[in-house]
């Protein structure tokens, strides 16, 4: 068993006074994918986003629990959200490139990040756009503008934006959803070279998608976490009936 | 039914094409380079219109200094800051709402009492010993006047543009590590760059037209001279129209004047009005 990166304690969420996330515990290991499935409105991505406290920025949203990464109660009053998030680094579901040049789009977090030596950031833009891979397609029009880039460009340019922070666990919420099958499946080879070094948790709507991809699956149903475990075993010889009738498509 | 509609638009439209003919036609053989360039001669019943021009240019750049960032970062402060239903952000958004339908000759009352009796009386009363420079009319206290005249436009324009900046860009500038401030500074604000150059002009075309609030405060009937500090006088184009057609040693033989310097007037406010759509619709099909 790899070791364990990230673990939750009896984590919940209330919306106001509805609650969307009751009592998660579970632990996800280092350098491995862990992926986040089950219906739409089932609490998974509100549970990704407590992983980055992004849910902090939404009016009215109460946590109770604990998140602990590396040890680390990301939730304790002394722990910045701004730093931990340079740490836990998030790709969006819609690509969301800045209206800015492919180089700015990549040296954005660095430079937020006091870096301003060209050569630098010349260097960092160009590790992140390979890890990303990409470099190939855009290292000839780096000062383009980034929204002139297909979708599936965009988003893994998106990954690399993520990248240049030099984070250690990334966070994707349905990175793939927008993409058409050939995107989607360099997205996909993406996530495979990049769990090598980093911890990444995925939430993804698609069956499939989570069965190539990852290591590990959670399926969450009703803001509860049904079954977490190794995803062949998921996927193959569920314990609960409930995970087995969503991975077969018998609802959600 | 069809009858009355046809009618209230063959209304609209001759309203203005005979204003726009009759100033034309009023104007037209006056109107030169050396109009524009010139000050008035034989006690302004002939001659240009230059101190005229440049008073009102020079107010609206003061006024834009004034307003346009005061405004910016209010419309900031709403947007970006007060949850929208605290009672601090619902008592601005009101006070803009109220500002924006205040008679504009109240504003120039408002600047006569606040800036030149209480600010300027101040001052002097401070600085110069009770010896009167700034409590009195000028440019400077004109241009604020006219500043919280046009400061509704600005704040709702600039609020407008900033609320359009979409969701996704400042949650992707904060998930790399960005302070809230940093993703203003660098999301939001280019974001809402073209929102807060409308305001801005949409604001000087409205400062460029309006007299009353510069009555009391700063405008000046003629001088021979351009202003040259904040503490001078200043003539303006809307100010010289009305004196023209009202106060004029010889009315009627300053007609063509007035028509031409109206014809100024419109010209820079249609313009200034048109970039402002142009820019907004750019603005509108960017998103």
């Amino acid at each position: 068993m790899k070791e364990i990166k990230i673990k939750t304690r009896n984590l919940s969420l209330y919306y106001g006074s509805k609650m969307a996330l009751n009592s998660i515990t579970m632990e996800i290991p280092q350098k491995q994918v862990t992926a986040l499935i089950g219906p739409s409105g089932c609490g998974k991505s509100t549970f990704l986003r407590t992983l980055n406290r992004m849910n902090d920025l939404i009016p009215g949203v109460k946590i109770t629990g604990e998140i602990l990464v590396d040890g680390f109660n990301i939730y304790n009053k002394n722990v910045d959200a701004v730093s931990l998030r340079k740490n836990v680094g998030m790709v969006f579901q819609k690509s969301n490139p800045f209206a800015k040049s492919i180089f700015e789009n990549v040296a954005y977090g660095p430079k937020i990040n006091g870096i301003h030596d060209h050569k630098r950031l010349k260097e960092i833009v160009e590790i992140s756009l390979q890890r990303a891979a990409i470099w190939e397609e855009v290292k000839d029009r780096l000062h383009d503008s980034a929204l002139g880039l297909s979708g599936g460009q965009q988003q893994r340019l998106c990954i690399a934006r993520t990248l240049a922070v030099d984070p250690e666990i990334i966070l994707m919420d349905e990175p793939a959803s927008a993409l058409d099958p050939l995107s989607t499946s360099k997205i996909e080879e993406l996530i495979f070279s990049l769990k090598e070094n980093y911890t990444i948790i995925i939430v993804t709507h698609n069956m499939q998608q989570a069965a190539r991809v990852s290591d590990n699956t959670a399926f969450f149903y009703l803001g509860e976490l049904i079954e977490y475990g190794k995803t062949k075993k998921i996927f193959t010889i569920p314990d609960k009936k409930q995970t087995e009738d969503y991975i077969t498509g018998r609802f959600g | 039914m069809m009858g009355a509609t046809g009618l209230s638009v063959v209304i609209i439209i001759a309203v203005i094409v005979i204003m726009l003919v009759v100033i034309i036609i009023g104007g037209k053989d006056t109107i030169s380079w050396k109009f524009l360039t010139t000050f008035p001669q034989d006690g302004m019943t002939k001659g240009g219109i230059f101190p005229a021009l440049y008073g009102t240019a020079l107010m609206v750049i003061i006024m834009s200094v004034a307003a346009v960032p005061f405004g910016a970062i209010t419309a900031l402060y709403l947007t970006e800051y007060a949850k929208e239903s605290s009672w601090i952000a619902k008592t601005v958004q009101f006070a803009v709402r109220t500002l924006s339908m205040v008679p504009s000759i109240i504003f120039g009352l408002f600047g006569l009492g606040f800036f030149i009796k209480f600010v300027g009386g101040g001052i002097d009363k401070i600085f110069s010993g009770g010896q009167l420079i700034w409590a009195q009319p000028n440019i400077l206290w004109a241009s604020l006047t006219m500043a919280l005249l046009t400061l509704p436009v600005v704040i709702v324009s600039v609020e407008e543009s900033i609320r359009a900046v979409p969701r996704d860009l400042r949650d992707a500038s904060l998930a790399l590590g960005a302070t809230k401030w940093q993703t203003i500074r660098k999301v939001v604000i280019p974001g809402a760059r073209s929102g807060i150059l409308t305001g801005t002009i949409l604001a000087v075309s409205r400062g460029a037209g309006e007299v009353a609030p510069i009555l009391f405060t700063g405008a000046a009937y003629y001088l021979a001279t351009l202003p040259h500090s904040l503490s001078d006088q200043f003539m303006s184009l809307g100010y010289h129209i009305y004196i023209m057609s009202t106060q004029s040693v010889n009315v009627d033989q300053t007609l063509p004047i007035q028509f031409a310097t109206t014809m100024v007037l419109l010209l820079l406010t249609f313009t200034l009005n048109f970039v402002a759509v142009l820019l907004r619709s750019r603005l509108r099909r960017a998103q």
